[in-house]
This record gives C-alpha cells, structure tokens and sequence, in this order.
C-alpha cells in the first residue's frame, strides 16, 4: 500500500449562477482590480492509502459523486499524487 | 403517528409538532439515530440548520442512517414532507430532484412570501384550488431551486411543480421570487406523490397567532 493525497476540486456548473462569487468580484472591483469574472471552487485533500494512484483515485471519485459534489449543480476533478 | 426526525441542529422540530397535533395528528420527534416508531404513518424532515450546513445545506444529514428507514417508509407508502432545512435534505438524498442552494441575493432572507398552487390534484395541496394564492414564511440562505433544462422540463410535464413563488395577486415575476429560483419553483414532489419538499414554512402559518394559517392544507397532507 502506498500514501498519496487525493485532491478533489468542486465548482459549479457553468451556468450556474454563483452568488458569493458575484459578491466577491463585486468587493475586489471596489478595491480598485480590474477583472472580467471571478469562480469559486472548493478543494478537498483526503490522504489515503491504496494499491496504487487508480485505486486511489476512483476512491476519491466517489467520494466526490456520493458525499463532497451535488451532481446536480457540481461538476468535479480528482488528482492523486504519492503523498 | 406522524415522525418528525430530529437532526442535531434541527430548529423547526417542536413547531412541526405543534402544528400537527393543533390540527388534530400524532405527532412526535424522533432523534435520527433512534429507529422509526413502528406506529409512524408519516415523516416530516422539519427546517433548522442540521449538521451546521456543513458542505451544503442538508448535506450530511441526506447521508445519515435514518434516511434509509426513510426511503424504506417511501416504499411502503408512507408519507414524507420535507421543509426547509427538510426540503434540502430531500433533494440531497435524491427524494427529490434538482438542488436547493446559494439564493441568488446571497443573502439570509426571512420574510413572508406569495406562492401560487400549480397543482391541486395531490394530497399536499388537495385543500386549494390550482391557482390560489397562499401566504407562508421563508427564512433560508440556501433556497433557490437549481435543476438542468432537462429535469426541469420533465416536473413541469409531470405536473411536479407544487408551488411558485408569486405576488399577491398570483403572477409568477422575478420581483416575487425571493430567492432566484429556477421558474420560482418553492416546492416539488418526488417520484410519488407521497413525497414532497418546500422551502417555505407551513408549521409558521398554521395557528391563528402566527398571522397566516394558509400553511394548514399542507400539512393536512398527511391525512391522504
């Protein structure tokens, strides 16, 4: 078995309206940055130990699709690298 | 005996039950790690902030044991009611479709609202003609309706689409629609008509004190 770290990045769909990204772009505009759009995304990092980096990552990938991204509004990447 | 499945972090739990015994059910909470009550006829999933939000607004909540015996319960015909905090919880456990999230304010908002009934043919809006105007309280951060072109197609084709935000005269505008939800759609039902979650709040307009009680035909719902 070996360690690797998994990250997972969720954002949402494009179209999807983002409010606190909206809000967010809107704050740095009044900080004086010029900036054509904004995106939010969250990322998880889960340490785990699998056979090898697949297995590692199709543990990750469904821990994605059944807990950390709402497949309805969400679409996510996973990266595994030895941790 | 209607269940009421408390979640830690569950606020609307003791005004669901109130609501219900006022208009004449059983009703009791039920802690979500304790079983259903085998005499449970029917399951509310009340608002509040279960779980802290934590990830999404009923996210963990959705993935808890309990909602098994909830599922189960669906199968047997059992009515389930999700509202609010409830509603998310039933989208996320997939009782429902679409995703209750950020509003498009990106705001908390509590205030009363005007919905329009879409559909006065199911047991949870039996008590109105389609079309009437109803007056209930929201109080959410994360309650606008998101679906893709598709599964939104698809309630409308099957008459899902319970309620839409409106003004008080009944017309469905984007100055009614609180929250930025997708066709000002406050409340959906699942694959049966046995299953349905909204944001709005009918336990808070249920009593003449509270200053509504049009929430009162919903929760009737639970009659059949």
């Amino acid at each position: 078995m070996t360690t690797y770290t998994a990250t997972v990045t969720v954002r949402l769909k494009r179209g999807v309206l983002d409010p606190e990204a909206e809000t967010t772009k809107r704050a740095l505009e009044r900080l004086g940055f010029e900036l054509d759009a904004l995106r939010f995304t969250e990322r998880y990092e889960v340490d785990l130990d699998a056979a090898d980096a697949d297995a590692a990552a199709e543990r990750a990938d469904e821990m994605a699709e059944r807990l950390l991204a709402n497949p309805t509004i969400h679409d996510y990447e996973v990266e595994v690298v030895e941790a | 005996m209607i269940a009421v499945v408390q979640f830690g972090g569950s606020n609307c739990d003791r005004d669901a039950v109130r609501a219900l015994t006022d208009l004449g059910f059983e009703a009791e909470r039920v802690w979500h790690e304790d079983p259903l009550p085998e005499e449970t006829t029917g399951i509310m999933l009340p608002g509040g902030f279960s779980y802290g939000d934590y990830l999404r607004g009923g996210a963990m909540a959705a993935r808890s044991p309990v909602m098994n015996a909830v599922r189960e319960a669906i199968e047997d015909g059992i009515p389930v009611l999700g509202v609010c905090n409830g509603a998310q919880v039933g989208c996320e456990a997939g009782l429902t479709p679409g995703a209750f999230t950020t509003n498009a304010s990106a705001r908390f908002q509590c205030e009363h609202v005007y919905l329009r009934v879409e559909n006065a043919d199911t047991r949870w809006t039996s008590a109105y003609d389609e079309g009437d105007v109803i007056e209930l309280p929201i109080a959410h951060g994360e309650g606008r309706f998101e679906i893709d072109d598709e599964g939104y197609e698809e309630l409308e084709a099957d008459d899902r689409i319970l309620f839409r935000y409106c003004d008080e005269d009944g017309n469905v505008t984007d100055e009614a629609n609180p929250n930025g939800s997708r066709g000002n759609v406050a409340g959906i039902l699942g694959d049966t008509e046995s299953v349905a979650v909204l944001m709005p709040h009918p336990e808070r307009a249920s009593l003449p004190e509270l200053g509504s009680t049009d929430g009162r035909g919903i929760l009737s719902g639970f009659e059949g």
